[in-house]
């Protein structure tokens, strides 16, 4: 029953996980390339970025194109509002990687004034993030969404760590204070990707509960 | 190039034969008619004269006046009997008896057979029963009654059919609106099928104007424009009847044979744009 | 406010249970839609909440349909119940009378002989079924004379003549055409501020558009009954989820 709607559905499926993986990637890159000052992996953060744009209006053209014709009601109705909602979510990822590329550039040739091993925790915890919100769309995995939603607390408490110690090396010494606020430019971007991975795994849950995460949503509803 | 059309154009060796067929039942039977009433109008008409229709019937001036008039009068007599009796038989089949009922499928039994009595038996019944046993005599009266079984079977059969093509919905509608049945069948049901119920009406009317087995034992041959329901009388198909089997009258039998073809073909023309008018109000 | 309750149903049609202990609260000035696959039990119910399904044999009821809290299938008249709630049909089924007549059939049933009040009842009814514009010189002509979906609009008309407290609607645009549908819908949602209405239909965007409770029917059982945008959006049931995805069976 409904073969063509089921094959789109899988369609959508596919594309998510394929558009996950690219977003990835692309945080990935940005956090290799910032460590090992190299401009050409940057560059190659910024040709993803415009990748996952493409994938985004895929998604979005395979979505309303189902909207229109399958009509879909309860289940399929929620799984496909909540992939239009987090494709927007990743691409957003997707341009703060390309960010953190272009401040990359910037730093390029200049002597770390602290090596960032908590900025590569960051980005390990929000790649986890993503990852484990996509793996719940697709499994209908209501207990990793929440998982995801916890682990943004480590992300957020990681940001307030790298500040401080920002904060301190700029009163050692005044001189650290340029290339202090570009790496709290960076992670301001790891916390927003972190963010926006939990805005993910928000929507997985209204797939799966059809209940929003924010309660107040629905006591205004009722 | 032959496209699909001139394949379907061609056609079958039997395809000609069965047309030739068909087209020849259809001509043989409007030749029978034209035939009939040609005979009848060309032994007939050249013997229709103005004493033909004097008030009075005399050995000398056979005329039909007594017997149209007493035809009239039958007609309306027996359908006064029978249509009320018929299509109220009808709607209680229809409207009112469980459909499949023991009661439903005996009177329906009983009615079919009817149907298929020949006339004279009608006659007889009618002779022993209505003359006889209520002492009647030959009347009017007994034949009217006697006619009036007769086409009971055709009036219930045509009321019914009628009955039973006004679609359901209409009756849920009524009944939806709070109507009760004696309402929906009066205000909803039997104005739709009076289309229906007045072509069984005419077809008996046919049938009465045209019979003469059924009232030969039961109306008597008095030639006289009836006095009273027990007055004895002759309709026209009888009239017709006794002229040629007296043998001394066939011009004049023929003469009124052609009238009664009129009279006939009257009735149906009135029956045609009646029941054009009650279609058209609807 | 709970318009019609009802408690424990359970239909037979001979040997054939058509409704399974059904029961459910019908709210007033509401419209409740009732879905499900051809057979569900959904056009038995909605006929035996009017008794229209007495006039089918070997047709038995247990439970109690609750009207106001009285039991229609106690000691009634079952006329008054019909004029209190009335039905719309799958095909429109108008008289073959006027257009006036076919409005004036219900209220002259129930007593009203009055000329001057049969106009006002006629008018006010076509213009609450919004067909008045379509049909106010043409009173006199037949109903016959009507297009499908105006048919239907001046049955509803017809329906409302008699002053219902709750209106039956049984697949009433199953027949029209889309713009007839859509007139029809429209005509709904006014139709709920003065009635309790409760429809039949087989068209699930129907029942999302116009309704504001959905029961969902499966093999005679009331699988779920509820608020029709929690119905369509997260139902309870997985019976009701496959039914309304399409992947049912």
């Amino acid at each position: 029953m409904r073969y063509k709607f089921e094959e789109q559905l899988h369609e959508l499926n596919n594309k998510i996980i394929e558009m996950g993986a690219l977003t990835e990637h692309s945080i990935s890159n940005a956090v290799e390339a910032l460590l090992t000052q190299n401009t050409d992996l940057a560059a190659a953060v910024g040709d993803d970025e415009r990748e996952s744009d493409k994938k985004e209006r895929e998604i979005e053209t395979l979505c309303y194109d189902m909207l229109l014709r399958q009509q879909p009601v309860a289940r399929d109705l929620r799984k496909i509002s909540a992939a239009l909602k987090m494709v927007t979510d990743m691409e957003r990822i997707a341009d703060q990687a390309e960010d953190i590329a272009e401040i990359t550039k910037h730093l390029a040739g200049n002597k770390f004034i602290k090596q960032p091993e908590d900025i590569t925790r960051m980005a390990t915890a929000t790649k986890k993030m993503l990852k484990e919100s996509i793996d719940s769309f697709v499994n209908r995995d209501l207990g990793l969404a929440m998982t995801v939603l916890e682990h943004d607390d480590v992300v957020d408490e990681l940001f307030m760590t790298i500040r401080s110690d920002l904060i301190t090396l700029v009163h050692e010494n005044p001189e650290n204070g340029e290339q202090a606020l570009d790496l709290l430019m960076v992670a301001k971007y790891l916390e927003r990707i972190g963010d926006h991975a939990s805005n993910i795994a928000e929507w997985v849950i209204f797939m799966i509960t059809g209940e929003h995460k924010n309660a107040n949503y629905n006591d205004m509803h009722e | 190039m032959k496209s699909i059309l001139t394949f379907a154009k061609r056609k079958k060796p039997g395809d000609w034969a069965r047309f030739l067929l068909v087209w020849a039942a259809g001509l043989i039977t409007v030749a029978v008619l034209l035939y009939l009433v040609g005979f009848i109008m060309l032994k007939g008409i050249p013997h229709i004269k103005p004493s033909l229709f004097a008030f009075t019937y005399t050995p000398e001036n056979q005329s039909l006046f007594p017997a149209l008039v007493t035809t009239v009068l039958m007609v309306g007599l027996t359908l006064v009997i029978s249509v009320p009796f018929g299509v109220f038989t009808a709607i209680y089949l229809v409207e009112y008896a469980s459909r499949g009922s023991r009661l439903v499928r005996i009177i329906q039994t009983t009615t079919e057979t009817l149907a298929g009595i020949p006339s004279i038996v009608y006659g007889l019944f009618g002779y022993i029963f209505f003359c006889d046993r209520l002492g009647w005599g030959k009347s009017i009266l007994a034949g009217c009654f006697t006619l009036a079984i007769m086409v009971l079977p055709l009036i219930i059969r045509t009321t019914e059919e009628s009955l039973k093509s006004i679609p359901d919905a209409y009756r849920e509608g009524s009944f939806g609106l709070g109507a009760g049945r004696l309402r929906t069948v009066f205000r909803v049901i039997l104005p739709s099928a009076t289309p229906g119920i007045f072509a069984g009406v005419i077809l008996s009317v046919g049938r009465i104007v045209g019979e003469t087995a059924a009232l030969l034992y039961t109306i008597g041959s008095v030639i006289k424009i009836p006095e009273s329901l027990f007055s004895q009388g002759r309709t026209l198909a009888l009239h017709v009847f006794s002229l040629a089997n007296d043998g001394l009258y066939t011009n004049q039998a023929y003469a009124t044979a052609v009238v009664l073809l009129a009279v006939v073909f009257a009735i149906n023309l009135l029956a045609a744009r009646i029941e054009r008018k009650f279609i058209n109000k609807l | 406010m709970v318009k019609y309750k009802l408690e424990n149903i359970d239909l037979w049609y001979r040997d054939f249970q058509a409704l399974k202990n059904v029961s459910m609260d019908i709210k007033a000035n509401q419209i409740t839609a009732y879905i499900g696959p051809s057979g569900c039990g959904k056009s038995t119910l909605i006929k035996s909440m009017n008794r229209m399904n007495d006039l089918i044999e070997g047709c038995r009821i247990t439970g109690k349909f609750l009207l106001d809290g009285e039991d229609i299938y106690g000691n009634i008249d079952v006329n008054l119940l019909r004029k209190k709630v009335g039905m719309v049909f799958q095909k429109p089924n108008p008289f073959p009378m006027s257009i006036y007549d076919n409005i004036a059939f219900g209220p002259r049933t129930h007593g009203i002989k009055s000329r001057y009040k049969l106009d006002y009842i006629v008018e006010k009814a076509l213009q609450d079924a919004a067909i008045w514009d379509e049909t106010k010189d043409r009173l006199k002509k037949s109903a016959l004379s009507l297009s499908g979906g105006q048919q239907q609009r001046l049955c509803i008309a017809r329906a409302l003549a008699v002053e219902p407290d709750v209106l039956l609607m049984d697949e009433p645009t199953s027949a029209l055409d889309p713009i007839s549908t859509a007139k029809i819908e429209d005509l709904m949602s006014e139709l709920r501020k003065k009635y309790t209405v409760v429809i039949v239909t087989h068209n699930m965007q129907q029942a999302t558009r116009i309704s504001d409770y959905t029961a969902f029917f499966l093999l005679g059982e009331m699988v779920e009954f509820g608020n029709t945008e929690k119905i369509f959006s997260m139902p309870k049931d997985k019976r009701t989820e496959d039914y309304i995805t399409g992947r049912f069976g």
